[in-house]
């Protein structure tokens, strides 16, 4: 298979790789630039552990060809925390105890901040379907759900 | 395999038309990229259509919509306009899969994957829909319910690509509803499903419907007879009735883990219930 060259943008910083035809986007982010923080759970779309978002829409980077990422702007958990100062939905999840294995977390945090970035104030309920794609099999999802709220309102200032 | 981003929809055509080995048109990629993990579907070339200008965009026309081929189901629910207007059509659109499915995958790949569950299929072939296709020899306009010809197949001939689907004007006492039964409340294959679409006349009876089934037959279909069965009607009890009979007399549906065919005959009859009311209410009628 003929090697495709791709530039994009990832967190503000431009990025140039080759990659073939078939390649994810997630295999890309994870084999070839060391981006690490988004997990394959599944490769076809179920789990959402491969969370990152595409030109301002959340996407599973499991189901975006590499090739495709050609001009695009990619944000990835790698973007969340500026610095050494985490995101403040990163902080709750820890001080609330949202995470166990670790394995649903990046892409529930990625997901979860393109929800507030468009809904600062969201129901339990919008919430929960907004994060359906997003399998969490130690959790129980309660303490998820509090962590991103919790978030949200210090977040909203409140 | 090779990966083509083409830049017109003539050159998608081409190329699919050249290619002697399996193809797949790539749109949101949420079927394709599943195919491809399965390693069950190994294309020689895949066709990006994404960046075919205007393939994205949709369109005020003729009083109706002109939907791209490659505008993501998120993007049509965000659509104020197509949402007034179909709001049948946008709420099967958007049942499908979770919010990062939604952020890539289109109603024409939903249609063109061919599979009879399709939760875009029934509200487009319910609104009369019709896809515009571009094919090695120029572009042709068909009715949305002509493309599904069988689980995984479609009518399309090689090389032709549809690069929009239009929904066309309505009168203003008209509207849609989309209903799917699946055992949890998201992420799931429909079991069982309805789109109704209806016109209403001035004293509130109904002046037109069109009534189709998903996930019961090897395409979805439309139940002629339950529509006709509306009409004169204000969707009364004893209408109703006799509007899901027809429903449940052409379901041939499948038995399989997900359902029973006695299960899925009976529930399509009942969502198809239930849409009509649900679609009557919003056209403005009231009993
Ligand atoms: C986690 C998950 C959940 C899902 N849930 C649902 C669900 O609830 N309901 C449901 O119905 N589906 C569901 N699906 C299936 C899939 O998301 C839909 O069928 C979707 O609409 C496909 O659209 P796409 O743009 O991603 O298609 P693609 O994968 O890009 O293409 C699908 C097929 O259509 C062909 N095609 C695409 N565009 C064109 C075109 N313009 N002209 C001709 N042929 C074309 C391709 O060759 C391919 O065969 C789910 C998938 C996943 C991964
Ligand atoms: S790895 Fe992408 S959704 Fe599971
Ligand atoms: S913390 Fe283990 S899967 Fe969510």
């Amino acid at each position: 298979m003929k090697s495709i060259p791709v530039s994009t943008t990832i967190n503000g910083d431009p990025y140039e790789f080759l990659c073939a035809p078939d390649e994810t986007l997630l295999d890309v982010l994870r084999n070839r630039l060391g981006l690490t923080g988004a997990k394959e759970g599944c490769g076809t779309g179920d789990c959402g552990a491969c969370s990152v978002t595409l030109n301002g829409r959340l996407v599973c980077s499991c189901l975006v060809l590499g090739a495709e990422a050609g001009g695009a702007e990619i944000t990835t958990i790698e973007g969340m925390a500026d610095g050494d100062e985490l995101h403040p939905l990163q902080r709750h999840f820890i001080d609330g105890a949202a995470l166990q294995c670790g394995v649903c977390t990046p892409g529930i945090l990625v997901a979860a901040k393109a929800l507030l970035d468009k809904n600062p104030d969201p129901t339990d309920e919008e919430l929960r379907y907004w994060l359906a794609g997003n399998l969490c099999r130690c959790t129980g999802y309660d303490k998820i759900i509090r962590a991103v709220q919790a978030a949200a309102a210090e977040m909203r200032g409140a | 395999m090779r990966y083509l981003a083409a830049k017109t929809a003539g050159e998608a055509a081409a190329a699919l038309a050249a290619e002697p080995g399996l193809t797949r048109i790539l749109a949101g990629g949420t079927d394709v990229l599943v195919q491809l993990k399965s390693g069950l579907v190994e294309p020689a070339l895949i066709v990006d259509i994404k960046q075919i200008p205007g393939i994205a965009e949709i369109v005020a026309e003729d009083g109706g919509y002109r939907i791209g081929a490659a505008v993501p189901n998120a993007v049509l629910g965000e659509h104020a306009g197509v949402v007034a207007m179909w709001p049948g059509v946008v709420e099967g659109a958007n049942l499908i899969g979770s919010t990062q499915v939604q952020g890539r995958c289109t109603m024409v790949g939903n249609l063109c994957n061919g599979s009879p569950a399709g939760d875009a299929v029934p509200g487009l072939i319910a609104a009369n829909a019709v896809a515009r296709i571009v094919g090695p020899n120029g572009q042709r306009d068909l009715p949305v319910a002509d493309i599904p010809t069988g689980p995984g197949k479609t009518s399309l001939a090689k090389g032709e690509v549809i690069t929009s689907v239009f929904l066309p004007a309505r009168p203003a006492r008209a509207s849609d509803a989309y209903l799917r039964f699946i055992p949890r409340t998201e992420m799931d294959i429909a079991v069982a499903s309805a789109a109704v679409s209806l016109e209403l006349n001035a004293d509130d009876t109904v002046k037109a419907a069109r009534v189709v089934l998903g996930a019961v037959a090897p395409t979805v279909i439309v139940a002629e007879e339950a529509g006709r069965i509306c009409v004169g009607s204000k969707l009364d009890e004893a209408t109703l009735a006799r509007m899901a009979a027809a429903c449940e007399a052409v379901a041939k549906p499948i038995d399989d883990k997900r359902g029973t065919v006695a299960f899925r005959t009976k529930t399509a009859g009942t969502l198809a219930k239930r849409a009509a009311l649900t679609a009557y209410t919003r056209a403005g009628g009231t009993k």
